[in-house]
């Protein structure tokens, strides 16, 4: 679908010589794997916090000739991706798409998509915490010094405290990664399900804290490995014995319903597009969708 | 005298080691001995340590006396490469860098690996908010180790070996009492069995019959674990409990250094004299 673009603006809103600055620093970004570059930050019509910085990165690297598709949670219909992508759309006129193996640019926030990314396709991701070490460190010129001098000692003192404490690594998503053996990172707020999806990837992804006024990035086929301790492996989220309700899907990561009437979960694909594709494919639930208790 | 090689005799060497706080000049640069004390008085800097040299074999214990202000505890603090020297060179084990002159990356390595430094405050050496068995695990982990269970059996280890109750493993230090919050501290410097550890006043500020025990476990890691040990203290009790041989700094400067029975014995500088008679 092609919209008709604004005058009123430049192409993609920034002016050229903004866009030149971002793409400087993802240059920059780009030729030290997980290294938080520092950037100026713009003004945008969306506050900060509520994804500039992933904005400013697909706004600055977005040509006439992109398709972009827009992920907020996995969804392509939620009120933010909606916002986002008419956003971009009115001031560029690109297609967009909520097919993942169709876009060339793919904004996201909280996911990365189901189907492999492949050579070509740039992820931009928002991120609201650059910073993996502020869990131990609160102060910005400590924590550039302990990634310069790779003191990740303290962060792995934190991991390695919850699991005496509690058994466990409690941490969530955002479950920090090492890049290349060398910079500890965020992956931004994805579930650590998608964590493997960064290793080796074929796809570039760029990541973009717009508050922070950080950008950081991984060029395709970096080696990126979650923090674990050897008899301590690294665990993704359960999906065991759940199903998509709608496309019968699983081994995906999934959002979880209540069903108000009779009190039992639901499960449906969190990526929207996929869980779209497959059913337009013939894909169905194998049973008719009954909550489970 | 400034070699630019350790000499493999020496588990830990220091040659000239002179810090300085203050840009410094000619006055007090070219005659040390226009200093008022340790301060110049023509530009105000202060040098906090002039020209030491030390030198300490394997599995020797050194002790360094002195008042408070004579240098000790920068002195100290650059043997653990916490501070940043004027001059020196700075070598372990007959080793053939300059461990002054190293990157901060492998600073931190030696920092982390050959080093053990337990400090007269517990609050600058450990985590108050951690528990007592991470405290020890987080040397382990600085050192390279990245196994839950190897960690927390031996920090399970040393706190038997260090008599605190294994119970209390997952309390952190700040609900101990000072002598044990002390062998938290020793425990988490040997946790990896470092060739050098570094003790500043150790005692201080302990009770007589804490202070004995923990100097009697300090002796029991040296003889033990064969560490070579460079013990600070103003206090020349402690000294002569746990030194084979000691040095008396005044000003910045060695005034004094000996077998540790000697000085006690014989002392011949006026300040050492003055220092040993008023022991208790």
């Amino acid at each position: 679908m092609v919209k008709k673009r604004s005058k009123h603006y430049n192409f993609a809103f920034l002016d050229e010589g903004s866009k030149r600055v971002i793409r400087r620093a993802l240059l920059k970004a780009v030729a030290i794997p997980g290294y938080q570059v520092p950037f100026g930050s713009r003004e945008l019509p969306i506050g900060r916090g509520w994804g500039t910085g992933g904005l400013q990165i697909t706004l600055s690297v977005i040509g006439p000739g992109d398709v972009l598709k827009v992920i907020d949670q996995g969804s392509d219909d939620s009120v933010n991706a909606l916002s986002i992508r008419n956003f971009v759309t009115a001031c560029t006129g690109v297609e967009t798409t909520t097919d993942s193996g169709e876009a060339t640019l793919i904004q996201s926030r909280h996911r990365i998509p189901e189907a492999p990314l492949k050579a070509g396709q740039i992820m931009a991701l928002q991120v609201p915490m650059p910073e993996p070490l502020r869990l131990v460190e609160p102060h910005e010129a400590v924590t550039r010094v302990m990634h310069a001098e790779m003191d990740y000692a303290p962060m792995w003192l934190a991991l390695y405290e919850s699991i005496v404490r509690t058994g466990d690594i409690e941490l969530g998503a955002d479950y920090p990664v090492m890049v290349e053996d060398r910079y500890m990172m965020m992956p931004s707020p994805i579930p650590r399900f998608d964590n493997h999806k960064l290793h080796m990837s074929p796809a570039l992804f760029l990541f973009g804290a717009g508050r922070e006024k950080k950008i950081y990035a991984l060029p395709p086929y970096t080696r990126v490995v979650s923090l674990a301790f050897d008899d301590h492996p690294f665990r993704v989220e359960s999906t065991h014995g759940r199903v998509c309700r709608l496309c019968g899907a699983a081994d995906v990561y999934f959002d979880e319903f209540f069903d108000s009437a009779t009190g039992g979960r639901l499960y449906q694909c969190s990526d929207s597009g996929y869980c779209e594709k497959r059913r337009r494919a013939g894909a169905r639930a194998t049973e008719p969708a009954a909550p489970t208790a | 005298m400034n070699n630019i090689t350790g000499n493999p005799a020496f588990a830990l060497e220091l040659n000239e080691l002179t810090v300085r706080y203050g840009p410094g000049c000619p006055s007090c640069g070219e005659s040390p001995e226009s200093l008022d004390r340790n301060r110049c008085p023509v530009c105000g800097s202060v040098w906090a340590v002039r020209g030491v040299s030390l030198r300490a074999r394997e599995g020797e214990t050194l002790g360094i006396v002195g008042e408070s202000g004579s240098g000790k505890s920068t002195l100290m603090r650059a043997l653990h490469l916490d501070e940043a020297p004027t001059s020196g060179a700075y070598f372990l084990d007959g080793g053939e860098e300059n461990l002054f002159g190293v990157s901060p990356r492998r600073r931190r390595y030696i920092r982390d690996s050959l080093l053990g430094m337990v400090y007269q405050n517990p609050y600058l050496g450990l985590r108050m908010f951690f528990s007592s068995g991470a405290n020890v695990a987080e040397k382990l982990i600085a050192a390279g180790s990245r196994n839950v269970r190897g960690m927390t059996e031996r920090a399970e280890y040393l706190f038997r070996y260090m008599e605190i109750p294994f119970s209390r493993v997952k309390e952190p230090p700040r609900n101990f009492s000072g002598g044990m919050q002390q062998r938290v501290q020793i425990a988490k410097a040997v946790a990896n069995n470092p060739p050098v550890l570094l003790l500043d006043e150790v005692t201080t500020g302990l009770d007589l019959s804490v202070q004995a025990r923990v100097l009697d476990l300090i002796k029991r890691v040296q003889r033990e674990f064969g560490v070579t040990m460079i013990v600070v203290s103003h206090d020349l009790a402690v000294v002569r409990l746990l030194a084979d041989r000691t040095a008396v700094m005044r000003d910045g400067v060695i005034i004094e250094q000996g077998l540790t029975d000697r000085i006690l014995e014989d002392p011949r500088h006026v300040y050492t004299q003055t220092l040993v008679n008023s022991m208790l």
